[in-house]
């Protein structure tokens, strides 16, 4: 079996605790001065990368583990992060704050960058929660011509470069079997990422990460969509509080509801 | 969004409770949520949250009443039995039906009245029969006029998550239950100032601060039961003492009502002001029985808008202090919080939730490092010089940084879910002690020896006691020592008591550091005050309390 060339896509979103507020402008969501971290999805699949060559489970073994993120300066830490989690390196492609990139134009990327990096799997999350788009792993596999594996809860690997991975579907569960090349795009019940280590995250500050630009992968930042506005949803109605038993009986009462 | 009811809660974020406060804002997180909410057991908090997955193994028995556990306490004669013109009176005077709980003229409200007689750790139980809800100082000062008049008892009672008995009753005092007067009154977005009921819950009122900028200058395990007049009333110290001190420095001013119905309005707001006695600051861990606070005014900090929180491993006693003092000098102005756990702490979290410990490896001690700052870019290089030079030193052996908000929430479950997770494995034996930093660690392992030496202690059903652990608040030398018990066996407690107190007397530390004396450590005032400072504070409580209805059988 050949051995595995991983590359990793991993995205800079607001962190997931935090509850985030639309701009005065009402053209997006409030960025500056919010705590950002690694999209939990994109977690999930450098924790499964770094997985698969620690349990040793494919047998031509991993020869690379690339991470890769297009955003502003600041998504090199999350890059570190992964590197701490546990991959090789890392390419990071500038991307102006708030010029936010499209998933056909990140699919086209990724293509670009899967094809120089000589990779021959990606583990993408299945969406990453700021857009919730659930799209890109689609697209890349499509622009590349390589079989998809989408919402990954179990990845295994056999003979002749085959890998099964089982899915999360309506009801139940599916198991689809592909060879390499492959895209995989990960779900929630697939593995519990680890904390980095202090030594790790150390040792991740030493790892090659290497600057680049949209252009240096023939790539421009065209957009299809036009965002129009952006809005909270309606603020819920405040409930009322009753005193007692009876008072719930009487609202109710007046309500209609019994 | 396939299979999205049926997930587990396989991503470790998702463990993490989160109540229906916190609001969803994508479909993702939305679905992240409803996850997480499948199991709740009980709930302290839904910011940092301990919630466990497993139902408690004790919650089930019926705790044992105190006046059996005591039985040296005895009723005092003087105060009146209640009666039905009693109940009729609060009727009258509190008008609505929920405010009167009343277990004297209806004996099916028992079941109403029992977890106002239980506290949180079901150890302490009374006999009482009569729970009053006051929605206004007002009402409050007519009740223990009443109550004065008619030398009827009582207990005031916050969130009632008290650790040492005293916010519940021993016989049949009324108890006082602050919960209706939950109101913020005022808040000053230039200084800071905070004013609002006592019964107002602490992460409650945290989270009102938290929309203006500012935060709480208290955080505690119990944060989204405990009410901030029963935090004021046991002077709780809690996590962030270290950096924002004691509630005698931030609370500005109270509002409380006397034994005999006197209102105190001592409600000032400003910082300075010295002109006579600060009386306000004899309620500030009087445990209730000096008055019932009705308002508080205090002074709340900015809240820091980055955050990092650090989990270390580390091989021995010495290098945590070692640790704690590179702390203090490399992150000075920064460092929030410096919490210490030992393995035993840890093995029992680990057993209760079944979470993944975070570091790989086990280590005899751990240590959380929490700093919060203004500017995350500085923090962040101080708080990773830091790092470096402990690890290369090797002072810290293992440790993590956490990388986002839900790591920083999980690694804190790890401190604050230890309570909780004791109180579901059985009874346990609590001290609370401050003692001279270097012999922290040492009465742990004194005490555990003397356990193991009477051989109590063991990992089958044939020894009383699963483990002597202990963890606390490194920052202000305070150490929790626990000794988990599978049951109730007196041959425990004689060879815990008096030998812990007299440990800690030997060394002039205090046997009671920041929960209070109530019942269990009444009687051992003596190990930590000398008698002409327990006469004092006698005299104070008769000049406030002549009769004595506040709080009777603890304290003093
Ligand atoms: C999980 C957990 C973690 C904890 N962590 C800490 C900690 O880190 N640090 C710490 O210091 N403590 C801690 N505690 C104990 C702490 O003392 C209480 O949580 C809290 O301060 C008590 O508030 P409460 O509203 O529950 O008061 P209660 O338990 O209801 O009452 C406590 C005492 O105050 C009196 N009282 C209550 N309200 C009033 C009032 N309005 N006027 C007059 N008297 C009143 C009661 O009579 C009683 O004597 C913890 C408890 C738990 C369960």
């Amino acid at each position: 079996m050949s051995a595995l060339r991983i590359l990793v896509p991993v995205k800079r979103v607001i962190d997931y605790a935090v509850k985030p507020r639309v701009n005065k402008a009402q053209t997006g969501v409030e960025t500056a001065g919010v705590k950002h971290s690694m999209n939990p999805f994109d977690e999930l699949s450098v924790e499964e990368s770094v997985r698969i060559r620690e349990k040793k489970r494919a047998p031509g073994g991993v020869e690379d583990i690339c991470v890769f993120s297009a955003g502003p300066p600041k998504a090199q830490d999350v890059l570190r992060t992964a590197m701490a989690m546990g991959a090789d390196r890392a390419i990071h492609v500038d991307v102006k704050e708030g010029e936010d990139l499209e998933p056909l134009t990140v699919a086209k990327l990724l293509k670009a960058a899967a094809e120089q990096q000589k990779s021959n799997l990606v583990i993408l999350g299945k969406q990453s929660i700021d857009d919730d788009a659930n799209q890109t792993g689609q697209m890349l596999a499509g622009l590349l011509g390589w079989p998809q594996a989408t919402q990954a809860s179990n990845v295994e690997f056999g003979e002749g470069d085959t890998v099964s991975v089982t899915r999360e579907v309506d009801g139940g569960v599916e198991t689809v079997r592909a060879k390499l090349p492959l895209i995989i795009t990960t779900d929630l019940r697939l593995n519990e990422p680890r904390y980095a280590s202090l030594p790790n995250i150390m040792k991740a500050k030493k790892k090659p990460l290497e600057k680049k630009t949209l252009a240096d992968f023939g790539i421009s930042a065209e957009k299809r969509l036009k965002v129009l506005k952006v809005t909270e949803p309606p603020a819920r109605q405040g409930g009322g509080k009753v005193e007692d038993v009876d008072g719930l009986i009487s609202k109710l009462k007046e309500l209609g509801a019994i | 969004m396939s299979g999205r009811p049926q997930l587990a809660p396989v991503l470790r974020r998702l463990r993490l409770a989160r109540t229906a406060r916190a609001t969803p804002t994508s479909l993702s997180r939305q679905a992240a949520l409803q996850q997480s909410l499948a199991r709740p057991a009980r709930c302290f908090s839904n910011s940092r949250s301990q919630c466990f997955q497993k139902t408690p193994a004790v919650a089930a028995g019926q705790a044992k009443f105190t006046s059996e556990t005591y039985p040296d306490i005895k009723r005092d004669a003087r105060f009146a039995q209640l009666t039905e013109d009693h109940v009729a009176y609060f009727r009258g005077l509190l008008g609505s039906e929920s405010a009167v709980l009343d277990g004297v003229t209806n004996s099916n409200a028992a079941d109403d009245i029992e977890p106002f007689n239980t506290d949180w750790m079901r150890k302490y139980r009374g006999h009482c029969q009569l729970v009053l809800k006051p929605g206004s100082t007002d009402e409050v000062s007519k009740i223990l006029k009443y109550c004065n008049d008619n030398m009827l008892a009582v207990v005031p009672q916050g969130g009632n998550t008290g650790l040492v008995g005293g916010s519940v009753p021993v016989f049949d005092e009324i108890v006082i239950n602050m919960s209706r007067m939950n109101q913020i009154l005022e808040f000053d977005e230039v200084s800071g100032t905070l004013v609002a009921e006592a019964g107002c819950i602490l992460e409650v009122a945290d989270q009102f601060l938290a929309s203006k900028g500012y935060i709480f200058p208290l955080d505690l395990g119990a944060k989204g039961s405990c009410h901030i007049g029963g935090n004021v009333s046991t002077n709780a110290g809690g996590l962030r003492l270290l950096r924002y001190g004691s509630l005698h420095g931030t609370v500005l001013g109270i509002e409380a009502v006397l034994a005999d119905g006197t209102v105190v309005d001592d409600l000032c707001k400003l910082r300075k002001n010295n002109t006579g006695y600060d009386l306000k600051q004899l309620f500030i861990g009087a445990e209730g029985t000096i008055g019932i606070i009705t308002k508080v005014s205090i002074q709340c900090p900015q809240r820091s808008p980055a955050q990092n929180v650090a989990f270390f491993g580390l091989e021995s006693f010495d290098q945590v202090q070692l640790a704690f003092r590179e702390a203090k000098g490399q992150l000075s102005e920064i460092l929030s919080a410096f919490e210490l756990m030992d393995e035993g702490s840890q093995a029992l979290v680990r057993q209760v939730t079944g979470n993944k410990s975070p570091l790989e490896g086990q280590y005899p001690f751990y240590c959380l490092i929490e700093t919060s700052g203004s500017n995350a870019d500085h923090d962040s290089e101080k708080l990773g010089a830091f790092l470096e030079d402990v690890m290369e030193k090797g002072i810290v052996v293992d440790g993590t940084l956490a990388q986002d908000e839900t790591q920083i929430k999980s690694l804190w479950a790890w401190r604050e879910g230890i309570t909780e997770a004791l109180s579901h494995l059985g009874g346990t034996y609590k001290y609370d002690v401050s003692i001279p930093l270097k012999e922290l660690y040492q009465l742990v392992e004194d005490t555990r020896a003397r356990v193991d030496a009477a051989g109590l202690l063991g990992d089958t059903d044939d020894f009383p006691v699963r483990a002597v652990v202990g963890y606390g608040h490194m920052g202000d030398a305070n150490l929790h020592l626990n000794v988990s018990t599978r049951r109730m066996d007196p041959r425990v407690e004689k060879v815990l008591e008096p030998f812990i107190y007299e440990w800690i007397a030997e060394r002039q530390g205090s046997i009671s550091a920041e929960h209070g004396l109530g019942v269990m450590k009444k009687k051992f005032i003596g190990y930590s005050r000398n008698p002409t400072m327990v006469g004092l504070m006698k005299n104070i409580k008769t000049t406030f309390d002549p009769n004595g209805i506040l709080n009777p059988y603890k304290y003093l």
